[in-house]
């Protein structure tokens, strides 16, 4: 649910609740994003640097 | 045949033996996935849930799984937070199994809402009133955060490594780790919380009914600590019972010896608060509400008070002082004993939690109302463990899941596997690159 739903509604359990949700999903979302789009420079680049 | 999936310096069963393996346990994976086609196709007839038992075997299967997976988050905190690096050795196992108890938790909630298709209105129709709400949304995103540390592993097999791509994607998500395990730390936090927060609710119903702090009943608190204390028992039983099915020793004892440690003063403190809990409850909050402790457990056929004596004293105590005292989790019968016990605790704690609740007379017209699963019911909870099994072999067989297997069991090649076994990769091919001036 987004704020521009029909349902939403400005109070404290919308907001704590979807916030909740948005929060975890953008620390995902953006350290998938940050870890694919490294991936894709190094390999590009070929850089060897790393082991594991 | 599948040998160049099959990770260097470790062996493992001829392919024909390892699908047998397979077929044997996908003939149980199947039994549940015909139940469960029974209960979406013909509907939630096919349960033994009715006007007393709205909540059935599964979601005690649900709560039971998800406090089991509690190794995971637990584990990873430890890890990546507060850098106790000799769990290293045992992280992955524990992060696998999190991915099996969490994708059977969204499996089962699946069955159990019965319509799947309208699953996603959790999410969009969302009831910001609900403490379920809040579970539905932190498992579904903490078993995304289960899925990310469980690609990387799946990105280190043999073939999938000489893909540079996903070698340094692999590599990338090894460096961030400890954000993805903090938020998933939270999320569960959180989640583990609210299953026992619904408790804090439950005017209704008296055996149920806690107190607490502010808007959190003290079960809030005591589902997340338990989850954190028995999860880590189950990552060490399923390693015993994967080291004893492939008669090898497959993790280092320090790792293990350090997570009974710390696993053990979880289930103390826990057993302590658990215990203060109860006798809060059964001496001021039951008879505020008109009854008394024995009203719980007498005048029934099954639920009597060696429930309560099971799952704090004998499954709480007992394998707390096993495992906090060396000589008992060094005992390989003792350990063995006391992460059975810990884990069986956890079980007995949400089966009452979930079950007895709903046993229980809450009206002066009412009986006891005892419950007996369906047969679907019973066969579709079978199924994750079935799903989990195939994936713990598939994973065993073709992914480095245990850093300490080649040295834990070396193994004598033979001339043609030698020249197998030289065959350059990516990897092999980089540490024998000349350094560069």
């Amino acid at each position: 649910m987004f704020p521009f739903s029909f349902e939403w509604i400005w109070d404290m359990g919308h907001v704590v609740f979807m916030g909740g949700l948005w929060y975890a999903l953008t620390i995902l979302g953006i350290g998938m994003s940050y870890c694919i789009i490294k991936a894709a420079m190094d390999a590009c680049r070929g850089n060897d640097e790393h082991h594991h | 045949m599948d040998s160049a999936l099959i990770p260097r310096g470790v062996k493992r069963c001829p392919f024909p033996q390892f699908i047998l393996f397979i077929a044997i346990v996908g003939a149980v994976l199947l039994w549940g996935v015909y139940a469960m086609l029974l209960c979406w196709f013909k509907g939630l007839n096919q349960t033994n849930m009715n006007d007393f038992y709205g909540f059935a075997l599964w979601i005690w299967a649900d709560l039971a799984v998800i406090a089991v997976g509690g190794g995971a988050f637990f584990t990873g905190l430890l890890r990546y937070i507060f850098g106790k690096d000799d769990l290293k050795n045992i992280i992955n196992y524990a992060v696998l199994i999190g991915f099996i108890c969490y994708s059977s938790a969204l499996l089962i909630l699946a069955i159990d809402i019965g319509q799947p298709l309208r699953g996603w209105f959790i999410f969009w129709h969302a009831n910001v009133h609900s403490m379920l709400t809040e579970v539905a949304f932190c498992l579904s995103c903490y078993f995304g955060v289960l899925t990310i540390e469980y690609i990387p592993l799946v990105l280190e097999n043999r073939q999938i490594n000489k893909v540079p791509f996903f070698h340094h994607l692999g590599h990338n998500m090894h460096e961030i780790m400890a954000v993805f395990a903090a938020t998933g730390a939270f999320l569960s936090f959180f989640h583990q919380g609210s299953l026992g927060g619904v408790a804090g609710v439950l005017y209704g119903r008296p055996f149920a009914y806690r107190e607490g702090l502010f808007i959190w009943p003290w079960t809030f608190f005591l589902f997340t600590w338990s989850a954190a204390a028995c999860g880590p028992c189950f990552t060490i039983l399923v390693t015993k019972i994967t080291e004893t099915v492939t008669r090898k020793k497959l993790v280092k004892d320090t790792a293990i010896q350090l997570l009974a440690k710390i696993s053990g003063w979880m289930i103390l403190t826990y057993s302590i608060a658990k215990t203060a809990d109860t006798w809060y409850w059964a001496t001021v909050t039951v008879p505020s509400l008109g009854q008394t402790l024995m009203d719980f457990y007498s005048n029934n056929p099954f639920y009597g008070i060696w429930i309560l004596i099971l799952e704090i004293a004998i499954c709480g105590f007992i394998p707390a002082f096993i495992l906090i005292t060396k000589k008992g989790r060094k005992n390989s019968a003792a350990l063995w004993i006391a992460v059975f016990l810990a884990v069986t605790g956890v079980c007995i704690n949400r089966w009452v939690m979930v079950l007895q609740i709903m046993a229980i007379p809450v009206l002066t017209f009412e009986n006891w109302v005892l419950y007996l699963p369906s047969w679907q019911e019973i066969a579709t909870t079978i199924l994750p463990l079935a799903y989990g099994v195939i994936l713990i072999a598939i994973s065993y067989r073709y992914l480095p899941v245990f850093p300490n297997e080649p040295e834990l069991n070396p193994i004598e090649t033979l001339p043609a596997e030698e020249e197998e076994a030289v065959e350059p990769s990516v990897e092999l091919e980089q540490e024998l690159k000349p350094a560069e001036a």
